[in-house]
């Protein structure tokens, strides 16, 4: 009996159609049934030095819960993968698998690679018992600030290692960025939650509502008792173009429009408005704007364009998430800047209601000059190539700036000159038992590298603590 | 889940809240705001700080019924809870040094606007008030401005109440009579705040403005409250739940916030009329 499956292509992932899911904020992708999960699992080949787990930020033993899949152990699965992530449920579906785990597989030399994320995301949905080997609790207390996939995390890792865990969030519901971020159809809040719910099984407590440097400060937690603090406060303000017609009616960053529909539930017509524009123009290339855009397309655009300063090959986002957004209609406008916006302006009639509402786009063409520092061929905007995109709403999604409340109010804590806190490798910052991971440090990046980031300052912490 | 403690009606559309709150009232100071939400389901709503006692571990708020939320939250009742309520949120209102200040209040913006005198009262400073409303029945905090200013002016739109006419009435002739200030401080609506600047501006005494505009998170994240400072004929966008919500007056783009500020206007109107509708069926039942 041939023991692996030598298919070169994964066991596809059942998805809602994409005329259909437009429409809708159900999950895109339906997740592998038991049968596709064995099928694809039989083809991890159980590399005896398997270059997967190198390429997984927090290391997790692949090949180990794979095995476990085939030997129909749901749950054994679950609790080798436990050892090292907290939250697999979510990883399975947001980490960028193909350019880490996966992209280190063997089968991807000829074909794909083992559908690591999906085989995960099975297990995590799947699995019935969720066995955690949790250490007796030692009372020595530890504040987490945010409850983003850093916060999350650092204060999973620590309460299984015995620590009295108190996570401190600003907003008034768990999650961060994975709840007024990344949108339902990607990750869906109940899965958040349950997450929410498994660390608080462990001990972990959550106080929402409290803005660690305005409610209380670095220097009033270790006042109330708390032995060390891990920041993971996440990206801050929005980055706009500066050109003119920002501040128009119908212009968003994607952090705004994301956390309307996302947190607030504007999707759902709750208390929260948000506006629905027929044709949107959404300006970025990464995963925040697809993002945008596909949330914009669910609320009821009949077109959605993409705007994108350099061309389709460089388009920083998730490969899959384009796919998705290109399935589902959403027009990528490359090499293309904009360079204004413009609103109706009724001269005759000051207070014509549609008065500073967004009209247009103006954009240039660009094209690709020489390759920058980052080795990315710099855009070059094509002298009198402007032209004019009729839109209703414009979103900015270029990146963030780190969040000044926490700098700002501790004295002694170095930062770089973005406003990023700076950490040792071991998430370590210029002050004593303070520690760090995440978008506060790096600025925007993904939801897997902020939780390696939660992982790698725990550990930090653990050994600080036993000094 | 916070305590309503006390609730007052100072007019038939202002209303007063004192929500049981230690954390923040411990941190609070005059020019800073909270948000709330009402219930589950609720919009997060900015609400400048009007008063905290740090003893009792108190935020007093005191709001306008304009839309769905404030209407909502008026529906509650002393002891009963408000969801969500987070802060002390923004940058104090600098007073340090400030020897002889005149404070201008528009309508409810006299609630954010009393902290301010309150402090200044306290430190030993001379405060001039200008407190200004549209009409009679929407005059608030009269005796408390009274109290705690060495001259108080109040002013009714349309003379039902006080002087007839603007708050940049008594401002203009005190400038005329050569009337120096080491700073004017200017809070209420946009249009008020816009013409309280202009006349300042030939004095050339500072003013700053308390900007209020649309707000989610109030952290600093969602980036809904920006608004664009003219700085040396540059445009700098700033944005007010982390840079505000007091700026220079001078440099702000008024015209550009009244834009922004009226986004919302026709959604925030329906959703009212619809808790309207509501509230007209509930008492009809009710006989």
């Amino acid at each position: 009996m041939a023991k692996f499956n030598m298919s070169l292509n994964k066991v596809d992932m059942p998805m809602q159609d994409p005329i259909a899911r437009g429409k809708n904020f159900e999950e895109v992708a339906l997740g592998y049934t038991y049968e596709m999960a064995k099928e694809e699992a039989n083809r991890c080949l159980e590399c005896k030095n398997p270059a997967c787990v190198n390429g997984c930020p927090v290391k997790i033993d692949i090949p180990g819960f794979i095995k476990e899949i085939k030997n129909d152990n749901i749950n054994g699965a679950y609790s080798v993968i436990a050892k090292t992530s907290n939250l697999p449920s979510i990883c399975g579906r947001v980490c960028p698998q193909e350019s880490q785990c996966e992209a280190k597989c063997v089968r991807a030399i000829k074909g794909e690679a083992v559908g690591i994320g999906r085989l995960e995301r099975f297990v995590a949905d799947n699995a019935t018992e969720m066995s955690v080997e949790l250490k007796e609790k030692n009372g020595i207390k530890v504040a987490v600030v945010g409850s983003g996939p850093a916060g999350l995390t650092c204060a999973g890792d620590l309460s299984k290692l015995g620590y009295d865990v108190t996570v401190f969030e600003a907003l008034h519901t768990e999650g961060g960025v994975l709840v007024y971020g990344i949108p339902e159809f990607r990750l869906p809040k109940a899965i958040v939650k349950s997450e929410v719910k498994k660390l608080e099984s462990y001990g972990v407590k959550f106080e929402c509502n409290v803005v660690i440097g305005k409610t209380l400060n670095v220097e009033d937690l270790f006042d109330m008792g708390y032995k060390a603090i891990f920041i993971g406060s996440g990206a801050g303000l929005p980055n706009f173009m500066n050109i003119p017609g920002e501040a128009y009616k119908g212009v968003y960053s994607a952090n705004e429009f994301l956390t309307r529909s996302n947190l607030m539930k504007a999707y759902k017509n709750s208390a929260t408005p948000i506006m629905k524009g027929k044709t949107v123009a959404v300006v970025g290339g990464g995963n925040v704007a697809m993002d945008a855009a596909r949330t914009a397309l669910r609320l009821g655009a009949d077109n959605v364009k993409v705007i994108y300063r350099r061309s389709m090959n460089e388009l920083p986002a998730r490969h899959e998430e384009i796919e998705n957004a290109i399935e589902e209609g959403i027009e990528f406008n490359v090499l293309t800047n904009p360079v204004e916006i413009t609103a109706h302006l009724n001269k005759e009639d000051p207070r014509d209601p549609m008065n500073g509402f967004v009209k247009s786009i103006i954009c240039i063409k660009m094209e690709l000059g020489e390759p920058d520092s980052e080795g990315r061929r710099r855009p070059i905007a094509v002298e009198n190539s402007e032209f004019e995109i009729p839109v209703d709403v414009v979103i900015m999604s270029i990146g963030t700036s780190p969040n000044p409340l926490i700098k700002d109010t501790t004295s002694g804590l170095e930062v770089n000159k973005r406003g990023g806190i700076i950490v040792t490798e071991e998430g370590k910052t210029s002050l004593d038992g303070v520690y760090a991971g995440g978008d506060a440090v790096t600025g925007a990046s993904t939801v897997i590298s902020a939780m390696g980031a939660g992982k790698t300052a725990a550990k930090a912490i653990d050994e600080y603590l036993n000094k | 889940m916070y305590k309503i403690l006390k609730k007052q009606s100072l007019n038939s559309t202002v209303t007063l809240m004192e929500i049981e709150a230690p954390l923040v009232a411990k941190k609070a100071e005059p020019g800073q705001f909270i948000i709330l939400r009402v219930d589950d389901e609720g919009e997060r709503v900015p609400l400048t700080i009007a008063d905290f006692d740090r003893v009792r571990g108190t935020i007093t708020i005191i709001f306008q019924i304009v839309g769905a939320t404030t209407f909502a939250l008026n529906q509650k009742n002393e002891g009963e809870y408000i969801r969500d309520f987070v802060g002390p949120l923004g940058k104090a209102t600098e007073l340090d040094g400030l020897k002889d200040v005149c404070i201008v209040g528009g309508g409810v913006g006299c609630a954010i606007a009393f902290p301010i005198v309150k402090k200044l009262s306290e430190s030993g400073a001379n405060v001039t008030s200008i407190i200004g409303f549209r009409t009679k029945d929407l005059v608030i905090l009269e005796d408390e401005f009274k109290k705690y200013s060495n001259k108080c002016f109040v002013y009714t739109d349309d003379g039902s109440y006080g002087e007839k006419g603007n708050v940049c009435v008594p401002l203009t002739n005190m400038f005329n009579e050569g009337k120096k200030f080491d700073k004017v401080i200017s809070i209420g609506p946009l249009v008020m705040m816009k013409f309280v600047t202009m006349a300042t501006k030939p004095t050339g005494i500072p003013c700053d403005v308390s900007m209020n505009p649309i707000m989610i998170d109030g952290t600093g994240m969602c980036g809904g409250c920006r608004l664009t400072l003219i700085r040396d004929g540059k445009r700098i966008t700033k944005f007010a739940c982390v840079d505000g919500p007091d700026f220079n007056a001078y440099e702000v783009d008024f015209d550009e916030a009244m834009v922004r500020g009226a986004t919302y206007k026709n959604f925030e109107r329906q959703a009212y009329e619809e808790s309207c509708n509501l509230k007209k069926m509930g008492e009809n039942f009710n006989g």
